[in-house]
């Protein structure tokens, strides 16, 4: 095993260029050393450590965004101020994180690239259109997070590449929900989650653990856009068939899945749209 | 007796108490298990890989075992070490052992233990196939049965008869210091130390497979980080691997598990399916109890034949009913062994009657509070084992004061209304009425002829020795504060020596709630027998007793000054095993507790708003810890109502990892509300009755009491999941 | 590219419970070994190697971090705290309440909610029970460790 140590992002990004890309990025570590003593084959991999580019830490304020450095925590936006008050979103989300334990080790870019299908940060963002930024030796470019994804853990970031900052753009939101259903009230895995907000670009819908990526809802998404009056959860399910592919695992089922995602779009959205109707039995 | 702080808090609040993984030992070597990947079948061939040199390794099989290859249980069917064949998956077949705990993680990679399959029995509900059967002629491990009446006949004569078939999983301790023992040998002495619940249990279990004698093996129990039961039985696995791994090394050996491996490798609670089949008139007064209760055992035998005891003997609830028939067996699958978990088979039994008095009350249109109120138990009327009950616990006035202290009467009138209005939450109350006896059930108490002593010491001090464990219950605690006040002593003068199996005597194991009841009843009379040993009487309290004990030593230098107490069953207490009638426990604790939830029809979400839990408990003797009792194992039960559920593959565990077995966190509780009434037991310490197992009787059924009230859906099966939930009611 | 450490060892300099302290760690150590089997610091503890039970809760720069999950050679340069930096003189409230039964978990709590008393801001916009939701406990049921919290906050601070 070996750990390479940089000390600045320059540093970083050479290091993976001279390794073609073969090393792992590690940043606070909560997926990447989750059981770790019996994972013994990881004892041959080279790992790249930035917790120690300092340049990657902070995250900016201006006055179209909000910056998240390739190393800001969830907990560093669940204690800013800033963030609750105009992105609360984010804040909600950062705190279904594990607990307090995870979130202040945890990081944004970290969530992202761990590309699990299950994420409670990366919704948020791609609620909020987040764009993020790659960099390597070569260069650097952008990406929509909600073009970013390809397939189960395939993504537009190729192995010399680290998420450097993550772009938030700072519009005006009439709606910003969050709603994760898991198995318990804390440290718990998503089991239907979705992320909606509105604003003048229009409705978002970011679904998690409802397919192989985190994924925006188009036919849901139109729905609302179109202003569709919907009596009940019934009237979500095809346009869920359309969008997502929820399936059967260790933590819930299919038909769970399905009906609960109907039934939380429903009853979130009902008093914002102004449906009646479809009580549930 | 006031409420003192926890003896050994300080030590645990700073990090100072040493648990077994804390404490070093030189010279120590780690431990590791290689286990069978199938669930039964014929071993053909133990390969070992060349990925490691395994010159460098310790290795140990069944051929190392000294004596017979069992571990000493009730039955000793359970091998320390599979030899021919295996029985369930994670079954141990060959230890390891070295100085790097990794390199143990690399040789278990290179041992492929190569089974030839045979035919699995997975399902306990279901009748094995001729090529499934393993032991007898069904697979069933036990079978016990109670009859009081007629019950065909009275069911014949009953204006309605009630059925339903109840089930409960299996539960995960989820203790959270792993199972861990070291082991080493010193001076022709196997010592082993390490968490467990009953030292002398481990003691038994290693000369009888070291095939040595008692005085040439040592337990000590060190700092215990939680047990439920799960370190009552299973230690006895571990100590016998530690100390084959020491032997053979030389060397002492420490065997610490993983969570992954202790979840799905070590014991859990019986899952059960319970029957019942009652006969009510139609004012709702039980006239006849049919049931039938089975459950699944595992492998091998363990403790299951006693789970099944006590979960049948509770079986019909604290209720009056003068026919009754429970049926109870236990079977064998060929899945990871069921073991000891709080409660013992009366959560599971008591979860059925419970749920069951409600769908009485349903369908006979009757408040369930006033079933229970027209069924409980009276003074002078008998139990299904034919026990009279004359304790002088009014059981209608806990049952009155639980509905009242929950606000039972506003609490339906304020759901009616929300429930009308609000489009996706609906809330609901539920009781549940219970009872656990205190101590071994039966004769188990006289067959475990528990001793007690009580060492008066040169300089006046007083030392409590005894076999029975700190497990988080507070033994320390309460011991000291038995002794400090049955002598008149301080507490500072007081110790309560580590059960180590070289100086204490055998006081019996910490299970069945009797540490305080039984145990400290001996220890107030060990104490007694110290003071007469002394010249003095029971009068005599204080500074008297000490002088009188210096004075001994004085004239006795070097002596040992010991008062012992040995278990006398209380007089009033006559069971008949063959028959299974009797006085089934010197007592019961009685309780009635009540739970308020929230359905969220959005999600299927249940969750609990309010609990309280009303108990008559003798007497408490500590206010801090008995409370502490109480709370944690009403979470303990919400989590096995609600969250705590299993992914089974072939018989074992798949599940097994904290971020996918769910227990409560602090966010998915409310604060338990708890009040005690008292009723002292003469024949329990400091007359006390046992709490430890009451709490998890009562929030399974409260709780889904309260989910039938909530949205009227009458869930029969625990862990009552989301998705089980929303099953249940779209395919209504 | 700096040059990558190997397997066997780096050197460390951490501040430790207010002591610089420098260690060789293996590379693939974790914080909660480099704690407990080399420096001999076991108050901290190992519930279940997954950063759910909250038993290895250590302080790392002035926030609770499971050391199940930090790779000693993060260590590098940070402060850490475990138990053994916090004076049984400011327990009692945590002893009266019954915060601690069988103590496995207690470490992590008692870290958890020093840290929650020296951050009473939190409270502005957290309740007790979610800041103390990342520690596990199984013989409690939470109420004498919420009312210990409670206590040492001077009674601040809902559910």
């Amino acid at each position: 095993m070996r750990v390479i140590m940089p000390e600045t992002l320059a540093e970083a990004v050479d290091a993976l260029a001279e390794l073609e890309g073969r090393a792992v990025p590690i940043a606070g570590g909560t997926d990447l050393l989750v059981h770790w003593p019996e994972r013994l084959a990881d004892r041959s991999a080279t790992y790249l450590d930035l917790s120690k580019c300092e340049e990657m830490r902070a995250h900016v304020w201006s006055d179209d965004a909000l910056v998240l450095g390739g190393l800001t925590t969830f907990w560093d936006i669940v204690r800013d101020k800033r963030a609750r008050a105009e992105l609360g979103l984010l804040v909600d989300a950062a705190r279904t994180v594990g607990a307090v334990q995870i979130q202040s080790r945890g990081t944004w870019a970290g969530n992202i690239v761990n590309a699990s299908p299950a994420a409670d940060g990366v919704p948020a963002l791609m609620a909020l259109d987040a764009t993020v930024e790659l960099t390597s030796a070569g260069g650097t470019e952008q990406v929509r997070l909600d073009e970013f994804y390809l397939g189960y853990k395939q993504m537009r970031r190729r192995p010399d590449q680290l998420v450097t900052r993550i772009s938030v753009p700072r519009w005006a939101y009439s709606v910003q929900r969050f709603v994760k259903v898991g198995s318990r009230r804390a440290q718990a895995i998503t089991k239907v989650g979705v992320a909606v907000a509105r604003s003048g670009e229009g409705w978002r819908v970011v679904a998690n653990s409802m397919a192989p990526t985190v994924r925006r809802c188009p036919a849901i998404e139109r729905m609302l856009e179109d202003q569709v009056p919907v009596s009940g959860p019934a009237g979500f399910e095809e346009a869920i068939c359309s969008d997502l592919s929820p399936i059967g695992d260790i933590r819930s089922t299919e038909a769970y899945r399905r009906g609960v995602m109907a039934r939380v779009l429903f009853h979130e959205l009902s008093p914002i749209c102004g449906w009646v109707g479809g009580e549930p039995e | 007796m006031a409420s003192r702080p926890r003896r050994e808090g300080m030590a645990k609040l700073t990090g100072r108490e040493l648990y077994v993984d804390d404490q070093p030992i030189e010279g120590c070597l780690w431990g590791m298990t290689a286990r069978s990947g199938e669930p039964r079948g014929r071993i053909r061939e133990i390969r070992f890989g060349d990925g490691v040199d395994w010159a460098e390794f310790v290795v140990v099989d069944h051929r190392d075992i000294p004596g017979p290859n069992e571990i000493r249980m009730i039955e000793n069917d359970q091998p320390v070490l599979a030899a021919e064949r295996v029985r369930h998956v994670h079954e141990p077949v060959v230890l390891v052992a070295h100085a790097s705990r990794e390199m143990c993680r690399r040789a278990i990679e290179q041992i492929e233990i190569v089974i030839e399959p045979e035919p699995a029995a997975l399902d306990y509900r279901v009748e094995p196939k001729a090529e499934q059967i393993q032991s007898g002629d069904g697979n069933v491990f036990s079978a016990i049965n109670i009859t009081k009446g007629d019950v065909e006949a009275a069911l014949g004569g009953a204006d309605r008869v009630i059925e339903g078939v109840y089930e409960t999983g299996a539960q995960e301790h989820v203790y959270l210091e792993n199972q861990g023992m070291a082991a080493w040998v010193e001076d022709g002495v196997v010592v082993v130390q390490g968490s467990m619940q009953c030292p002398y249990y481990v003691v038994n279990a290693l000369t009888h497979a070291l095939e040595r004698d008692a005085s040439k093996v040592r337990v000590i129990q060190t700092p215990t980080g939680g047990g439920f039961g799960g370190k009552e039985d299973f230690p006895s696995n571990l100590a016998l691997h530690a100390a084959l791994l020491a032997m053979k090394a030389r060397r002492p050996v420490k065997i610490v598990y993983d969570r992954g491996e202790d979840m799905a490798a070590t014991t859990k609670r019986h899952p059960a399916m319970v029957r019942h089949r009652t006969g009510v008139d139609a004012d709702g007064r039980l006239v006849a109890q049919d049931i039938e209760m089975v459950i699944d055992a595992g492998a091998y035998v363990t403790l299951s034949p006693v789970v099944l005891s006590r979960g049948i003997i509770h079986a019909g609830g604290p209720y009056s009913c003068d026919h009754v028939r429970i049926n109870g067996r236990a079977m064998l699958t060929n899945s990871v062994p069921y073991g000891a978990f709080r409660g013992f088979g009366a959560p599971q039994s008591q979860f059925a009657v419970e749920r069951h008095m409600d769908v009485i009350a349903a369908e006979l249109g009757i408040d369930p509070i006033e079933v229970r109120r027209r069924n409980l138990i009276r003074d002078g009327q008998s139990t299904s084992t034919g026990q009279v009950i004359n304790d002088g616990t009014d059981r209608v006035a806990v049952l009155d004061l639980a509905v009242d202290r929950a606000r039972v009467t506003s609490k339906r009138a304020t759901h009616e209304s929300f429930n009308a209005s609000h489009p996706y939450l609906r809330r609901g109350v539920g009781i549940a009425s219970i009872y656990h006896g205190g101590g071994f059930t039966g004769s188990g108490e006289d067959y475990l002829k528990s001793v007690m002593h009580v060492a008066g010491r040169a300089d006046g001090t007083v030392e409590v020795l005894s076999a029975n464990t700190e497990i988080g219950q507070g033994t320390q605690t309460i011991f000291t504060s038995m002794a400090a006040d049955r002598l008149g002593y301080e507490p500072e003068d007081i110790e309560v020596a580590t059960p180590d199996t070289s100086r204490v005597p055998n006081s019996g194991p910490t299970v069945a709630s009797r540490t305080a009841m039984v145990v400290g009843k001996l220890l107030e009379r060990a104490c007694d027998d110290l003071r007469r040993r002394v010249g003095l009487g029971d009068g005599d309290v204080g500074a008297v007793v000490k002088r009188a004990i210096c004075d001994w030593h004085e004239l006795n230098p070097g002596g040992s000054l010991i008062g012992e107490a040995k278990y006398e069953k209380p007089p009033h207490v006559s069971w008949d095993e063959k028959m299974y009638r009797g006085d089934a426990y010197g007592v019961f604790a009685w309780g009635t507790y009540a739970a308020e939830v929230e359905v969220d029809l959005r999600t299927y979400e249940v969750r609990v708003l309010a609990f309280d839990a009303v108990q008559e408990v003798g007497k408490v003797l500590n206010e801090t810890l008995a409370r502490g009792q109480i709370q944690g194992g009403v979470v303990q039960g919400i989590g096995w109502a609600l969250m705590e559920d299993f992914v089974w593959e072939r018989g074992a565990m798949k599940n097994n990892q904290l971020t996918n077995y769910i227990i409560p966190t602090s966010m998915d509780v409310p604060p338990i509300g708890v009040v005690f009434l008292e009723n002292p037991y003469e024949h329990g310490g400091g007359g006390a009755k046992g709490i430890g197992e009451l709490p998890m009787d009562g929030p399974g059924p409260a709780i889904l009491n309260a989910v039938a009230a909530a949205i009227g859906v009458q869930a029969t099966a625990i862990p009552l999941t989301p998705e089980r939930l929303m099953e249940q009611m779209t395919h209504a | 590219m700096p040059e990558p450490a190997e397997h066997n060892g780096i050197e460390v300099g951490l501040t430790l419970n207010g002591r610089q302290v420098s260690v060789v760690v293996g590379l693939a150590d974790r914080l909660l070994d480099t704690l407990r089997y080399q420096l001999g610091l076991t108050g901290t503890k190992e519930g279940c190697g997954e950063g759910e039970c909250g038993a290895c809760t250590v302080l790392m720069d002035g926030v609770p971090v499971n050391s199940c999950l930090v790779p000693s050679y993060q260590a590098r340069g940070c402060t850490v705290k475990t138990i053994e930096s916090v004076d049984a003189g400011e327990l009692g409230p945590m002893l009266e309440s019954g915060a601690t039964q069988c103590g496995a978990c207690t470490p992590g709590v008692v870290l958890s909610a020093r840290w929650l008393a020296a951050n009473k801001d939190l409270l502005e916009s957290h309740g007790v029970r979610e800041l103390m939701a990342g520690n596990l406990c199984r013989c409690t049921g939470y109420d004498g460790i919420i009312d210990g919290v409670r206590a040492e906050l001077g009674g601040d601070g809902c559910e």
